[in-house]
């Protein structure tokens, strides 16, 4: 598949850069063109890209990266600033009314998840603030939508108001809002039906809504698969209604979502939330930042540049790799991590999180079965204390009980233990400081002294982690 | 009939219209202007064809979400020709372009077959799968007003039991268009309403059966399984059904919509594609997109919100139309043509 990441890209000019000496103007321009096609292959709107690397370019010229040794990291560190500042620099609340109730308008095309995003907004509230809010189901047009909202307010406990699909949507909610009044409701959420921004009709019908209920929010709801039109959605709906905030859906799937950066360039209005998951809980506020590096599919590597920019120490980390150079990993290390890697999220989200796994194309193909993580678990968990740190005593007989205890078959059980081997090999590697043969585990964009720190940073943080346990061990001890 | 021979009958003035291509024309009026225009735009904003001209020319193709692999190829095989035949005149470079389009389209749509399968004894089976609001239910309503209309006996299975309302959704098409729906609770297991669904359809000889799905993202691994074991037990019932496995899809989704195919197909073993909200998008060059980096047909387009608003999809028609407008807009590339030829 076409999809490799900015780094990747940018790896790949820099080195056939790096072999001609001296980097001129026209070089440039083959970098530029590499964020351009990045960015354009994240699905974000070619005007929007174009203006962008304009400004990238100008940014880049100005401050000498050409001498720079790491070039490259600094065109990523210029592309994520500029990507980040034009998502707006930090999460937006909320717009709230002085005095309740607080009115959110849900709009959006056909099939964004307004309706979804209506109950999980009001559970949100509801949870965080115990509000009490009101959902007004104005979408008639669509078979079955009041059913759904009726669904899931009875789900979650949340009131909706309805008159059925034979009344005019203003009708509704004007009489949603008196009832909201007499409940004293301090939230309303107005759920409307999904409409083309082309719809002069039904997006007349909006304008009504909103001039009848005032709403401190306008909520529009983009799907972020959505491609190069999600210009002309925003553009429509914002010129039509000035919508206040913008909530992107469905980023639980593997869009880069470079629709984000579309519709934030061309409306400027904050994207407040963003929808994760078909769970009602899966509903998170929205941290520029982080949409960034998922656009240019970077991972977590930016964080690592800066890190190293501040407070990398090759000191400090090179007295901590002697102090634990003896120490040996264990299944006891082996469980720690995978706790670690659990409470991360789910596994195909933690793997988006390495540098270069994102579009690592073997990754591609990879595809994890939580279970398979409990299953490990509960093989480890069948082991005695002294299997656990000494794997070396599993005979055949040992590994028979294990896999009876952990209810699964034998050949898994090996499997796993192999698979341990092979960790721990590493990790003495990783341990010792040395990466030979290590840096394809990244994928083939993250080489040399990036891939190093990251390795760094994950012995560190395992390290760490042992350090506590054996700590604890020591005290309970006692 | 060959799409090119058609678009050079377009400028000679001979051009079969058909009441299928009036349908289209009107539908995808949006689309079609949009693509020429922009292709045409850029034509008129170059008077010499160098870098610039196919930077400008890849995010047109973009932009008209011909993909990006696509949009690629075409640019690099467009400057490879140039160079080769040493043009620097963009009217030269236009036709080229048209001529690569059309090629490019013929080549990857051959022995394509764009109808919808039949049985040859007892129910057709047709199953819908596709993210999450792209419009599953919506297509299965118009699909089965269509069916019914044409005197067929159709069942609908509610197979989505996961989303809030789904359920009902399809029962309200059934009892709109008249027809039977099989529904199990809410949160039940899908693949037992399915079954139900196919033993009836059997037993009581139905026609068609259209077996709905919940929307689920191509990279949950678990729901993907799910559909497996869904399509696992419609063939375990009736051994070469589901005749159809149809992938909805949403004409606005970006580059995400290639990824879909191709997991779905992995899984499912996709043979259509039904094209939805195409009424929408100012753009048709997912057309293209779908049938070269895809290569799976399209069987359906949806274009409205009506229940008659759903149309057999003849490729050639909408990539007629969508060229159309280009060539005739440009009446003095005929010369230039015919030379090429």
């Amino acid at each position: 598949m076409a999809f490799e990441g900015l780094t990747e890209r940018l790896q790949n000019a820099m080195t056939k850069l790096r072999r001609k000496g001296k980097i001129s103007e026209t070089d440039l321009k083959e970098v530029m063109r590499e964020i351009r096609l990045a960015l354009l292959e994240a699905d974000v709107n070619f005007t929007v890209v174009k203006e962008f690397v304009k400004v990238v370019r100008e940014r880049a010229i100005g401050s000498e990266v050409l001498d720079s040794l790491t070039s490259s990291q600094q065109i990523v560190k210029i592309v994520n600033e500029e990507l980040t500042k034009v998502m707006g620099e930090t999460a937006v609340p909320l717009n709230k009314s002085p005095k309740i109730p607080t009115i959110i308008m849900m709009v959006g095309l056909q099939g964004a998840g307004k309706t979804t995003t209506a109950g999980k907004l009001a559970l949100k509230l509801k949870k965080e603030e115990n509000a009490r809010p009101l959902m007004i189901a104005a979408d008639v047009y669509r078979p079955a939508a009041i059913d759904q909202l009726q669904v899931l307010g009875r789900d979650l406990e949340i009131p909706v108001f309805e008159l059925g699909t034979k009344v005019n949507p203003v009708e509704i909610v004007r009489q949603g809002l008196a009832q909201a009044a007499e409940n004293k409701n301090d939230y309303i959420i107005i759920d409307t039906a999904g409409r083309l921004q082309i719809d002069e009709n039904l997006m007349d019908e909006l304008a009504q809504i909103k001039a009848l209920a005032a709403p401190n929010e306008i909520l529009l709801t983009v799907d972020s698969m959505t491609g190069q039109s999600a210009v002309d959605v925003a553009k429509g709906f914002n010129e039509q209604l000035d919508v206040t905030g913008i909530v992107l859906t469905k980023l639980d799937g593997d869009t880069r979502g470079g629709a984000a950066l579309s519709i934030r360039s061309v409306t400027g209005k904050p994207i407040k939330f963003i929808g994760q998951g078909e769970k009602m809980t899966d509903l998170d506020v929205f941290y520029p930042d982080r949409m960034a590096s998922r656009i240019l599919g970077m991972g977590d590597m930016l964080t690592l540049i800066e890190k190293a920019q501040q407070d990398f120490d090759e000191k400090e980390s090179a007295k901590m790799a002697e102090k634990f150079q003896e120490n040996t990993f264990d299944f006891n290390d082996f469980l720690s991590q995978m706790d670690q890697l659990q409470n991360m999220g789910p596994m195909e989200d933690i793997m988006k999180m390495i540098p270069g796994m994102a579009n690592n194309p073997a990754m591609k193909n990879v595809k994890m079965d939580p279970k398979d993580i409990d299953h490990m678990r509960a093989t480890v968990y069948s082991m005695t204390p002294q299997e656990r740190e000494n794997p070396d005593v599993l005979n055949p007989s040992r590994r028979r009980r294990i896999a009876a205890g952990a209810g699964r078959p034998i050949v898994e059980v090996n499997r796993m233990i192999k698979q341990f081997g092979e960790m721990k090999k590493m990790m003495k590697k990783m341990n010792s400081g040395n990466f030979e043969g290590m840096e394809g585990m990244l994928g083939k964009g993250v080489t040399g002294r990036l891939a190093k720190m990251s390795m760094n940073s994950m012995v560190r943080k395992n390290k760490k982690n042992k350090k506590k346990r054996m700590k604890k061990n020591k005290n309970s001890r006692k | 009939m060959g799409i090119f021979s058609r678009i050079k009958q377009a400028f000679t003035g001979e051009e079969p219209e058909s009441s299928e291509q009036e349908k289209y024309d009107k539908g995808l009026e949006k689309s079609r202007k949009t693509f020429g225009q922009r292709l045409n735009s850029l034509f008129a904003n170059f008077r010499t064809v160098d870098e610039d001209f196919f930077e400008e020319l890849e995010e047109t193709l973009i932009e008209a979400d011909v993909g990006f692999e696509t949009a690629m190829t075409i640019s690099r095989e467009l400057q490879e020709e140039v160079k080769l035949r040493n043009v620097s005149d963009p009217d030269a470079v236009s036709a080229a372009i048209i001529e690569k389009l059309v090629d490019l389209y013929e080549s990857e749509g051959e022995n394509e077959d764009n109808s919808i399968a039949q049985a040859e004894s007892g129910p057709t089976v047709i199953l819908f799968v596709g993210v999450n609001g792209v419009g599953k239910t919506t297509t299965i309503g118009k699909l089965a007003h269509r069916y019914h209309e044409e005197g067929k006996k159709v069942l609908l299975a509610a197979g989505d039991t996961f989303r809030a309302g789904a359920i009902e959704q399809l029962a309200e098409w059934g009892r709109r268009v008249d027809v039977e729906v099989v529904r199990g609770p809410e949160k039940s297991d899908p693949a037992s309403v399915i079954f139900d669904a196919v033993k009836r359809a059997k037993e009581e000889d139905y026609d068609v059966l259209l077996v709905d799905t919940a929307g689920r993202l191509q990279n949950k691994v678990n729901l993907m399984s799910e559909l497996d074991k869904i399509k696992r037990i419609i063939s375990r019932e009736i051994p070469d059904a589901p005749h159809e496995v149809l992938l909805v899809l949403d004409a606005t989704t970006g580059q995400n919509a290639l990824i879909q195919a191709k997991q779905f197909k992995e899984t499912t073993d996709v043979s259509g594609i039904v094209l939805t909200k195409l009424d929408g998008t100012a753009r048709g060059g997912i057309v293209l997109a779908i049938r070269n980096e895809m290569h799976l047909p399209v069987k359906l387009a949806g274009l409205g919100e009506q229940m008659d608003d759903l149309r057999d999809f003849n490729a050639e028609d909408f990539v007629y139309g969508l060229f159309k407008g280009l060539v005739r807009e440009q009446p003095a590339k005929e010369e230039a043509e015919t030379t090429e030829e």
